[in-house]
């Protein structure tokens, strides 16, 4: 405890009042969690678990655990589900709908939702198929068209949400509709538009970096930025006096994060190299983790899923934020549309319908991004979208029908939600909610 | 007494739909001056500091902020002025950490990028001259206890380096501890020449520390006393109008003479 604030002259009393505060629920929490680390190194690890554990902060725990569990299953079943060529079809049909979902991710820390991401990502492709093959715009001009609408539709929806104050549910739903309609009214009486297929869209999820050394070069790049930044984190941290992570942590914590990145690697290529489509999605997933946890963009959009009356009163432009956020989030949308137009190489009257939506949304869930706002990750799509596509593929190899998936995909997001709402309970009676 | 007042109101009127909330309401406070704000549940006490704070603009009046008239109509601007707002509800945001919410709205920013490790180091000294403990700054404040929450909300105040701070209610919820360890904290901020507004229910607290205690009555001043030369039942007859208030002070003066 005297290692956590320098005290002052006056102790007597607030040492009192102090034993006072923390004999209740916060008496776990007497010490900087940080600190606690920094003394007893490995053990700390344990006994930070511990703790979060008890008192509900599971985060994607619980879905790390199912996604081994399922590969496990899958594995077991059918030795090709952790082949390379699985894998890495895997990652590439994963990377559409995982970047709708990150566009989910943020409008769900606002605790909102938007119901729309289906039908702009359909639109999206319409917009781009119409622009590009009917126009003969050039590509690169039909995509930021293409995206610039998305941005465009979710501002409007932002708009509608954060000014004339509907709710976004219904906003978007009304979205979900609309924007379907005119996707039909833009393709056409001909209802399907073919893409070039040597061009941008295709190569978006075909294209593969055949050089060995790319994939593992990737890795490499990734984990040492991940270890300079932590370390130089820690020696200012050090420097100013403020609890750092020793380095033995740092170094633990960067071989924890070599180890899947290189036999990520090694497996893609195994396969046809490392796709561009997993490069883009990983990109934007930490791109977009970073504006979250690291600008103050994104701390504003934390605090208005936290208390939007505190937001507004520290003097943020909620208004702007939450029509900024659904804007990112139809953006995100039509870039995940672009992603599917790849796959099929064109678009038709079923983009962005069926089941896309309800994965995208359930994507985010499953990875651990609370619904009812004000937490939750952009690494959480990732996550979550692996193990959508990870039951998918994995009941094709076996042959089972989409119906027996359905009803598998519902019962795991029934199970993340349970998750979220029990560790919320948990939290509510240990104090910290 | 002299010294002008650092922030005056003059005239201030609000309105919600067709209740007359606040009418013609007068407040002035100079450095280093404790003014207690008190009124039933409902008197108004609360709107009148979100038309200080630039929460819910006054419809009708003046403030007057070191003598000259200012337009405080968004809580940025009252932050640029120096006046800071604790509110009766706390306005903490439960999901972030202790050195997230006390710069909220402010971050230290270092090449686009959050500072993190400043506004930890800042957050930390922050609470060491406050004598504010708290087990880490690095919890995500829904875990703190009450008298913890409020300490924080009071510390998130002071970083702007206001002249002015209001409290609205900080004790209210508190242990008779906590309660003693915020007055702490309020005679701290006069002696260091801020000017506070603190508003309560409890005449206790507010004979404590005020130095003048300013009425509030069904959304009208109801009078303005010294703390230390007005009877606590002066007080408390103006606060609930049980007796018009000029015989109540008719009285306490014929008792005085009496003595
Ligand atoms: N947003 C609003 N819309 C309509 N009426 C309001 C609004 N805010 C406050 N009021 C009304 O204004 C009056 C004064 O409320 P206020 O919160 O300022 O009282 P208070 O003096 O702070 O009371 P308390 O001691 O209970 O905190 C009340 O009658 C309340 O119903
Ligand atoms: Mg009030």
């Amino acid at each position: 405890m005297s290692t956590d604030l320098p005290t002052t002259t006056d102790t007597g009393d607030n040492s009192q009042a102090l034993a006072d505060d923390t004999s209740g629920a916060a008496a776990a929490f007497t010490v900087d969690p940080r600190l606690l680390l920094q003394e007893e190194g490995l053990a700390g690890y344990w006994n930070t678990f511990r703790r979060k554990l008890r008192s509900g902060e599971l985060g994607s725990l619980p879905m790390v655990v199912g996604l081994i569990i399922i590969a496990l299953i899958f594995q077991l079943r059918d030795a090709a589900f952790l082949g390379p060529e699985n894998l890495s079809n895997l990652f590439v049909t994963a990377a559409g709908t995982g970047l709708i979902a990150v566009g989910i991710v943020f409008v769900l820390i606002l605790g909102e939702i938007d119901l729309s991401v289906g039908s702009v990502s359909g639109l999206a492709a319409a917009v781009f198929a119409v622009v590009n093959v009917n126009h003969g715009v050039p590509e690169w001009l039909a995509l930021v068209i293409a995206l610039g609408s998305g941005a465009v539709i979710g501002a409007l929806h932002g708009f509608f949400f954060a000014r004339v104050g509907v709710p976004a549910f219904v906003v978007t739903l009304a979205g979900l509709l609309g924007w379907n309609g005119l996707m039909l009214q833009v393709l056409g009486s001909n209802g399907t538009i073919n893409l070039d297929d040597t061009g941008l869209i295709a190569s978006l999820t075909n294209h593969y970096f055949t050089d060995i050394s790319a994939g593992y070069a990737l890795a490499t790049l990734g984990v040492a930025a991940f270890f300079l930044f932590s370390f130089r984190d820690a020696r200012r941290r050090k420097a100013v006096g403020v609890p750092s992570r020793p380095l033995s942590e740092i170094v633990l914590r960067s071989v924890a994060l070599a180890v899947p990145a290189y036999v990520v690697a090694w497996l893609f290529n195994q396969y046809k190299g490392l796709p561009l489509a997993a490069v883009i999605f990983l990109g934007v997933v930490v791109a977009l983790d970073l504006v979250l946890r690291r600008t103050s963009y994104g701390r504003k959009v934390f605090a208005l899923g936290g208390n939007v009356e505190a937001a507004r009163r520290a003097g943020i432009n909620v208004s702007l934020i939450r029509i900024s956020v659904f804007a990112l989030s139809g953006t995100m949308a039509a870039l995940g549309g672009m992603f599917l137009a790849s796959q099929i190489n064109a678009a038709n009257q079923s983009s962005g319908a069926g089941s896309l939506l309800m994965n995208a949304i359930a994507a985010a869930v499953i990875g651990g991004t609370s619904l009812f706002g004000g937490r939750g990750k952009t690494w959480s799509a990732l996550l979550g979208v692996l193990v959508i596509q990870s039951i998918a593929s994995g009941m094709a190899l076996l042959g089972i029908a989409s119906a027996i998936q359905y009803m598998i995909t519902g019962a795991v997001l029934l199970a993340a939600v349970v998750i979220d709402s029990v560790s919320r309970r948990v939290q509510r009676t240990t104090g910290r909610a | 007494m002299s010294a002008t007042p650092v922030l005056a109101l003059r005239g201030i009127s609000k309105r919600f739909g067709a209740v007359q909330v606040l009418t013609d309401v007068e407040l002035e406070i100079r450095p280093g001056e404790v003014v207690a704000l008190v009124g039933d549940n409902g008197a108004g006490k609360s709107t009148l500091v979100k038309t200080i704070a630039g929460v819910g603009p006054a419809d009708d009046g003046v403030i007057e902020w070191e003598g000259r008239p200012v337009t405080v109509d968004r809580p940025h601007t009252a932050q640029e002025l120096g006046i800071a707002t604790v509110y009766q509800d706390l306005a903490l945001c439960d999901n972030l950490d202790v050195v997230g919410n006390l710069f909220l709205g402010r971050e230290i920013v270092r090449a686009g990028v959050l500072d993190e490790v400043e506004m930890e180091r800042r957050a930390r000294e922050l609470l060491a001259t406050l004598s504010i403990r708290i087990p880490s700054v690095r919890i995500p404040v829904a875990s703190l206890s009450g008298g913890q929450r409020q300490t924080v909300a009071i510390a998130r105040s002071l970083l702007g380096e206001p002249k002015v701070v209001i409290l609205d209610e900080p004790t209210a919820a508190l242990g008779v501890e906590q309660t003693a360890q915020v007055l702490d904290l309020v005679e701290r901020l006069r002696e260091r020449g801020l000017g506070v507004i603190l508003i309560s229910h409890n005449m206790a607290d507010v004979r404590a520390v005020a130095d003048r205690v300013a009425v509030l009555r069904l959304g009208r001043n109801n009078g303005t006393f010294e703390v230390r030369t007005t009877s606590q039942e002066e007080i408390i007859s103006a606060i609930t109008g049980a007796t018009d208030n000029a015989v109540t002070r008719r009285k306490a003066r014929t008792a005085l003479e009496e003595k």
